[in-house]
């Protein structure tokens, strides 16, 4: 008999099943870590046509979001500034510097300058800017620190969790409705008596305002 | 086994290797990993859409149309007087109706309400340049922004409401305009706030109450 299963193949199925066993943690940590937004979108931060930096013009300069972002507080949709609003400022700052020439040349001709869109949420989901922004749900909340960003990234996941995570409880994230813009603004900067004020101040915003609550599933898909 | 091991091992290091770990950036177009209807062909707000001759989704107005919408309310909210952005009234054009003169004061009933919706506006829009104060000393004038009006000149403290509504709508040499950027309404909040910015530098203490004189201080 030792002639057709040599003595090695005594331990062939324990091997065999310590190999599977490990293929397959391997194979469900793989999922578990690869296969959610929290990979697949944060980070994402592609090469744009010009180097524009909300660093220098939100965070620097102070340029409040709504001065180009105008339609974020009356539409589902946060437009992206035309070329003629960047031109307010630009024909006269750095009016011949060349990495405006795209934007000279997109108020020019009234061709759109082909920025490339980052956040983007999947079309059978239905979401609404300023339902959130007037509301008191500030940019930071979803879009993170982008006041300190050279280059917009996708800072958070934007999963169906993610959503619901505040929906559950708005009360821990509602701030004054005209500090949404002010992205660095806290309650206080004692990190104590900030989360007290947001215990305190969120569920008054919420009874003030009657905030719902908004878990069903015909909220977002409609 | 060992075999086995060391190759598994290489393998999960090269995978690794391509690809990365969450929460770096990267310029790599999302995976959506179910893409069942995740995009559907639907128009999508300044996206591209191969429907159209000029691929934009956004439509432009037609050549002397303007867009359907909302009627305006004249006086503080709720107010029950509606005027329509086709008319040709003073509150649309800063004209008088029929005429080029401009209309010398605010159309609208100036309240508390107005002028704070206006502080709000002013800030977002004007202050880059015009600075907190109008004073044209702006945080821009200190980057490179040779020109900017001071708001607290004789010659705009004396202009009449309607040219300072047809500066923003149209805008003035330098200064392009803000008809995009800021409603109608928002564009006589803004005047209103301008118009107290210029009467806090020309208050005199006449104009405080006589009981609260007593409370200024140097
Ligand atoms: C001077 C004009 C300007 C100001 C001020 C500004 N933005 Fe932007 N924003 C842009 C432009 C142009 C883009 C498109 C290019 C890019 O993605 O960097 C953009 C893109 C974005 C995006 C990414 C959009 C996408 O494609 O998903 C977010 C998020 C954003 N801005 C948030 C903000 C927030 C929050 C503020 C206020 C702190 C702000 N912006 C202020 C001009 C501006
Ligand atoms: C409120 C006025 C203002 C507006 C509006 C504005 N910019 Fe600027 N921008 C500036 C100033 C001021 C600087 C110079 C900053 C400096 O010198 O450090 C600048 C610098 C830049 C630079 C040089 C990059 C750098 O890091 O210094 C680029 C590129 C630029 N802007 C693009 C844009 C684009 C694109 C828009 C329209 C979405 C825009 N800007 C709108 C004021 C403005
Ligand atoms: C509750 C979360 C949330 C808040 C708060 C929020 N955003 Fe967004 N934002 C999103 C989502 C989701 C998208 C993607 C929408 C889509 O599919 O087009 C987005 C997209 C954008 C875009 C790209 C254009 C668009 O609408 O798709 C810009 C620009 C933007 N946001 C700016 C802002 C600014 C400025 C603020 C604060 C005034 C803000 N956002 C507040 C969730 C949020
Ligand atoms: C930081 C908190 C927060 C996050 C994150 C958030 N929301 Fe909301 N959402 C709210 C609040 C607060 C309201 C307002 C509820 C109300 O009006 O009573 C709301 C309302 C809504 C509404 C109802 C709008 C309407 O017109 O009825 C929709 C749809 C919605 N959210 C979708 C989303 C989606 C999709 C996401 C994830 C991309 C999201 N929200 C993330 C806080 C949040
Ligand atoms: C607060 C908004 C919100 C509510 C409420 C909500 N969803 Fe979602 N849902 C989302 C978002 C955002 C996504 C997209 C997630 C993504 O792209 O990663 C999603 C995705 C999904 C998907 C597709 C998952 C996939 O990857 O293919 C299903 C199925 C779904 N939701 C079912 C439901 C059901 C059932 C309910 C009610 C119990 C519900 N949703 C309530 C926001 C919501
Ligand atoms: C991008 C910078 C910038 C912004 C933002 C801006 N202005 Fe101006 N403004 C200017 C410049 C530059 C001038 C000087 C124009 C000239 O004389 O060439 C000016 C001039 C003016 C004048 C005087 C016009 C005259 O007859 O001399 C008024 C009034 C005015 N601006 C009002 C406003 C109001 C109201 C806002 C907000 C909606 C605003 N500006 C926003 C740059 C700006």
């Amino acid at each position: 008999m030792s002639d057709i299963f040599p003595k090695w193949t005594n331990q062939l199925p324990v091997k065999i099943i310590a190999g599977a066993i490990l293929a397959a943690t391997t194979g469900v940590a793989g999922v578990w870590y690869y296969f959610t937004p929290k990979y697949t979108r944060v980070g994402y931060q592609p090469i744009q046509p010009v180097p524009f930096s909300h660093a220098v013009h939100a965070g620097q300069l102070g340029v409040d979001c709504r001065y180009c972002h105008t339609d974020v507080e009356e539409s589902w949709y946060s437009n992206i500034p035309a070329a003629e609003t960047c031109m307010k400022c630009h024909n006269q700052v750095l009016p011949n510097d060349p990495r405006l020439a795209v934007v000279r040349e997109s108020a020019a001709t009234g061709e759109p300058i082909p920025w490339v869109q980052i956040h983007k949420t999947p079309d059978y989901v239905y979401f609404n800017h300023s339902a959130h922004v007037n509301r008191g749900v500030s940019c930071v909340e979803c879009h993170g620190q982008v006041d300190q960003m050279d280059e917009v990234y996708h800072a958070k996941p934007f999963s169906m969790t993610f959503c619901l995570d505040c929906h559950r409880n708005p009360a821990a994230k509602l701030r004054p409705p005209d500090k949404i813009t002010d992205l660095t603004w806290k309650w206080s900067d004692d990190p104590e008596a900030a989360a007290k004020a947001q215990k305190e101040n969120g569920s008054k915003f919420v009874t003030d305002w009657k905030v719902e609550s908004m878990e069903n599933c015909s909220a977002c898909h409609r | 086994m060992r075999y086995f091991l060391a190759v598994a091992m290489m393998l999960g290091v090269l995978l690794l290797g391509v690809v990365g770990f969450r929460d770096t950036t990267t310029r790599r177009t999302p995976i959506e990993v179910f893409p069942d209807m995740d995009r559907q062909p639907k128009l999508r707000p300044q996206a591209e859409d191969a429907f159209f001759a000029d691929n934009r989704g956004s439509r432009r107005p037609v050549e002397g149309t303007m867009a359907r919408m909302t009627p305006m309310t004249m006086g503080a909210s709720g107010s029950s007087e509606l005027v329509y952005g086709y008319e040709d009234l003073p509150v649309n054009t800063g004209h008088l109706t029929g005429v080029t003169n401009y209309v010398e004061n605010i159309p609208l009933t100036v309240s508390g309400e107005l002028l704070e919706r206006g502080m709000g506006r002013y800030q977002i829009n004007c202050q880059p340049c015009h600075g907190a104060l109008g004073d044209g000393n702006g945080i821009t004038r200190k980057l490179g922004m040779v020109v900017v009006a001071n708001l607290h000149d004789p010659r705009i403290i004396k202009m009449p409401d309607g040219e300072l509504f047809h500066v923003i709508t149209s805008g003035r040499n330098l200064m392009s305009n803000y008809a995009a950027q800021v409603s109608v309404k928002d564009r006589w909040s803004i005047i209103a706030y301008i118009r107290a910015l210029q009467r806090s530098r020309l208050a005199s203490i006449d104009d405080v109450p006589e009981q609260l004189r007593s409370t200024l201080t140097k």
